[in-house]
């Protein structure tokens, strides 16, 4: 049998082939640093090398001989940021129709689809969120269907090839959507689902039949064990990526705005046996942030990017403080190519509208909103997310407290190589689409 | 019905009845005015204007003293370009007033403002006090929320308009002040015509832009011929016109030169071909957008013509915005154009309009220019008189700000336009709080 006609043969036939680009010891001394872990540390010093951090600490923090010394005196140094949902190389710039990749909108379950196979790597946006500390982010499907595929975790750094971006062993995520975008594009056709529970009734079906899937498939290997003569059942795309949330390898990223949706999708996991790992949007998450963590579910969200919608309606700016006061794990998302360029300060809105009320969140607190929080989510918080030795150097300074409106990131390195330098033209990489362009890398100062 | 009257009732109360006389001392003082910044001042607001501002300014006898305790106070910020007031969620088409569907420039957005927006509140907790609503194509015009990967673009129904009629203008703008309880806040309807070219254009016109600049001289042309013989219209003596007889009447303050023609472009090109419009047409316009404007600088310097733009449009995002980049506000400014940074047009985030001047800021323009790039100049561009600034004899529409008003982590204090102070309260803050301390008492949160 090939292997494409067996699940189990190979599970990661597009494997990634990234590769560090080359970087040297390198110690910031004398920034400001906010780990990601709770702490800030002042006039501190951080020492990378091989790609990984070796040491993070005070001014006392010895720092090896031979180590490329970057004067962060005045300066903040924060993990690389995180951004848990973005559509870059799916939805690239320009916008054209023929390069609008990210909805396979023909059918609401299209859990055979993967993000991957439509990210264009010469997306410019890449570069634009790179110049703004993002280091690491999760490229999903869209929100038209119930199950819009699968996402995929990359590192940000130029290449020419997709599989050249894949963060290497980050779990795959599927996308699912609550809410109005299903019912309204498949309602508007006459077809299922058109409406809320209709939504509810399409998740259900479509788990029941990967159980189904699974359990012929287990049972065509428990008869090959014993040496049994079996056919093997044909294969599904779809259904190997719902056995993959039911075995737990692929976590369940869910866009759901309303606070009542998110309660019914979590009862439909437990009905069917699966973990749901993150909401995304989650607009009303500060209706339920007990509920999110006693379920140990994370949720994404924007500082105020609200009430464009009837389930965004009730979308406040202090949704991500309260909710993180009441214990649930908090991400501040982007799922745009402006804003994920700036995240840093959508966290700063977000932490301020729950300090306006007395929530007293601090910045070394907020900052795993953007970093060791959305890590988890993406199944990678072993690797990255936090300055903690050992950890990959994913690491950006700061011209100035990043939760500041005129903060810049000066300087990003990706396991520990320089990949953007807003004062070196050496470091400020094109991709080929901006070439001999008007705007030809014109972001730059 | 009696929870309306009610909610009527709790409306009125909530309503200040009349301006007392406040003075604002150990303020930092942003006038956006020629004074500058002022680091420690007063400021006194009296009959609904400012009667003193500056460094040696005291409390005068018997007003309302609040002490700043250091915080800022700015002018109230004014959306160059909105559709704040004329529409409540952008995605419930019955809730929008801020596009035609029918009608061309003959479209009047005034005739939907809704004094009792739950947007209008929240806006005023952005620091802003005046609007100025302007229409949008009915299909691909300015708007649009970018931020939910439903691939609305392709999936959206429309909102109206008939694909085989071109209606190229998009109608007349309003200007609008946001005071709670005030039921009439339009203080100016029909302050200019919002005309789409670009891409949008050429879309709208069939297709092509050299479609859409022609049918835009025609209507001028139109224009004039049906404000020199009315009558003949009338009577059915004319030539046939491409627009209505009510688009048609809009136009004639555009074409007379009494009204601006507000331009949505960004490519440098249709900029280009913007100005020249103007120039032979001898016609105002405002520019709005102008992704590429820091390509042609000079020329729009030149020909004296007023920017609205936002500061965080940086990505090639259509092939009409390839040179789209970050420190095109800092380039224009430098150039000597009259810049106004708008915010997104998504209604309940008016605030980035004040975090978008502090990007500008970030990427190159002057501090000291900044705040004037959302009050000052933004009066300055619409020909407000008598708001925008920090001046003896304006209107006392200022906000007192925690901290820096363009920083992430600053918010008002107070809020006043016409000199009354707003009420803080917003249906957001209302949810907020409802929320953010659960109840022992057992009662679902509907209760609190």
């Amino acid at each position: 049998m090939a292997a494409g006609l067996d699940p189990a043969a190979r599970p990661d036939p597009f494997p990634s082939t990234y590769a560090p680009l080359p970087s040297r010891l390198t110690a910031i001394r004398g920034a400001t640093i906010l780990t990601a872990t709770g702490q800030q540390i002042d006039r501190g010093v951080i020492v990378f090398v091989d790609g990984k951090i070796v040491a993070v600490g005070g001014a006392e923090t010895v720092i090896p001989e031979g180590a490329t010394l970057v004067d962060g005196t005045g300066k903040w140094v924060t993990p690389g940021i995180i951004d848990a949902h973005s559509h870059l190389g799916v939805y690239p710039s320009p916008g054209v129709p023929s390069r609008s990749d990210g909805n396979e909108g023909i059918d609401p379950v299209t859990a055979n689809v993967w993000a991957e196979h439509s990210i264009w790597p010469q997306d410019p946006g890449f570069n634009r969120a790179r110049a703004g500390g993002v280091t690491t982010l999760q490229i999903l499907p869209g929100s038209a269907n119930l199950f819009g595929g699968r996402s995929v975790t990359v590192r940000n750094v130029p290449s020419v090839t997709m599989q050249g971006m894949k963060f290497p062993g980050a779990p795959y995520g599927l996308k699912m959507a609550c809410g109005e975008n299903p019912k309204r594009v498949y309602g508007n056709r006459s077809r299922a689902p058109a409406t809320a529970m209709g939504n509810v009734a399409g998740y259900r079906r479509a788990w029941i039949d990967a159980a189904d899937y699974g359990r012929r498939w287990d049972d065509y290997r428990a008869k090959i064990a014993k040496g049994e003569r079996a056919d093997p059942p044909k294969r599904d795309l779809g259904l190997d990526t719902l056995v993959g949330v039911l075995r737990g390898e692929i976590l369940v990223q869910n866009h759901c705005y309303r606070a009542d949706e998110m309660a019914v999708m979590i009862d439909v996991a437990r009905e069917f046996g699966y973990r749901i790992t993150m909401f995304h949007h989650a607009s009303e998450a500060y209706k339920v942030g007990a509920l999110l963590a006693k379920e140990g579910i994370c949720f994404a969200t924007w500082a105020d990017w609200q009430g464009f919608k009837m389930e965004a309606y009730d979308g406040i700016e202090a949704n991500a403080a309260i909710a993180f006061r009441a214990g649930a794990c908090t991400v501040i998302h982007s799922d745009d190519a402006i804003m994920t360029q700036r995240l840093n300060q959508e966290v700063a809105i977000a932490m301020a509208a729950g300090n306006r009320i007395g929530l007293k969140i601090t910045e070394a607190e907020a900052i795993a909103w953007i970093t060791i929080n959305p890590a988890k989510a993406m199944g990678i918080d072993g690797q990255t997310g936090s300055l903690v030795a050992g950890k990959r150097a994913d690491v950006v300074l700061w011209s100035a407290n990043p939760f500041s409106v005129y903060a810049q990131a000066d300087k990003v390195f990706i396991d520990g190589a320089l990949v953007y330098d807003r004062r070196d033209p050496r470091y400020q990489p094109k991709s080929d689409f901006e070439l001999g362009q008007p705007g030809e890398g014109a972001f730059h100062p | 019905m009696k929870r309306a009257l009610l909610a009527l009732a709790a409306l009125a109360l909530a309503t200040p009845v009349s301006a007392e006389t406040v003075a604002i001392i150990n303020a930092r003082l942003e006038t956006a005015a020629t004074a500058g910044t002022i680091p420690s001042g007063a400021i006194v607001l009296k009959d609904g204007k400012i009667i003193a501002v500056g460094a040696g300014v005291t409390a005068p006898a018997g007003a309302r003293v609040i002490d700043a305790a250091g915080g800022t106070v700015s002018p109230g910020l004014i959306a160059p370009s909105s559709s704040l007031t004329v529409t409540e969620v952008e995605q419930v088409t019955s809730t929008r007033d801020d596009r035609s569907g029918k009608l061309s420039a003959g479209f009047d957005i005034s005739y939907g403002v809704n004094p009792n927006s739950t947007m209008i509140p929240l806006a005023r907790q952005t620091g802003l006090t005046r609007v100025v609503a302007t229409p949008v194509l009915s299909r691909g015009g300015g708007d649009g929320h970018k931020h939910d990967d439903s691939g609305a673009e392709e999936f959206a129904g429309g909102g109206g308009g008939d694909d085989t009629e071109p209606m190229m203008f998009a109608g007349q703008a309003a200007i609008v002040g946001l005071a709670a309880g005030d039921q009439d806040p339009v203080v100016r309807a029909r302050v200019a015509v919002t005309l789409d070219l670009g891409e949008a254009g050429a879309r709208n016109a069939g297709g092509s832009r050299g479609a859409a600049l022609v049918l835009v001289k025609a209507a001028f042309e139109d224009a004039r011929a049906f404000a020199r013989n009315r009558s003949a219209y009338d009577r059915g003596e004319t030539r046939e016109f491409g627009l209505s007889r009510v688009d048609l009447e809009a136009l004639i303050p555009v074409v007379e030169g009494r009204t601006p023609l507000l331009v949505r472009v960004n490519r440098a090109s249709d900029i280009l071909q913007v100005l020249r419009l103007a120039r032979e047409e001898k016609i105002k316009i405002i520019l709005e957008g102008a992704a590429e404007g820091w390509l042609v600088a000079p020329q729009i310097a030149a020909a004296g013509v007023g920017v609205i733009l936002d500061s965080q449009a940086d990505l090639p995002d259509s092939f009409e915005s390839l040179a789209a980049r970050l420190d095109n506000a800092a380039r224009l400014q430098a150039a000597g154009v009259t810049v106004a940074i708008m915010g997104s047009r998504d209604l309940n985030n008016m605030r980035q309009q004040r975090f978008n001047a502090g990007l500008a800021v970030a990427n190159g323009l002057p501090r000291d220019q900044a705040m004037a790039t959302v009050t000052a100049n933004v009066a300055k561009i619409w020909g407000m008189t008598g708001v925008g600034s920090l001046v003896v004899g304006q209107e006392a529409d200022v906000v007192l700000w925690t901290g820096d008003p363009l920083e992430t982590t600053s918010w008002p204090k107070a809020v006043f336009i016409g000199g009354v102070e707003q009420p803080q309260s917003t249906r957001a803050f209302e949810l907020r709080d409802r929320y953010a301390t659960p109840s022992a008492s057992g009662y679902p949160p509907a209760y609190q």
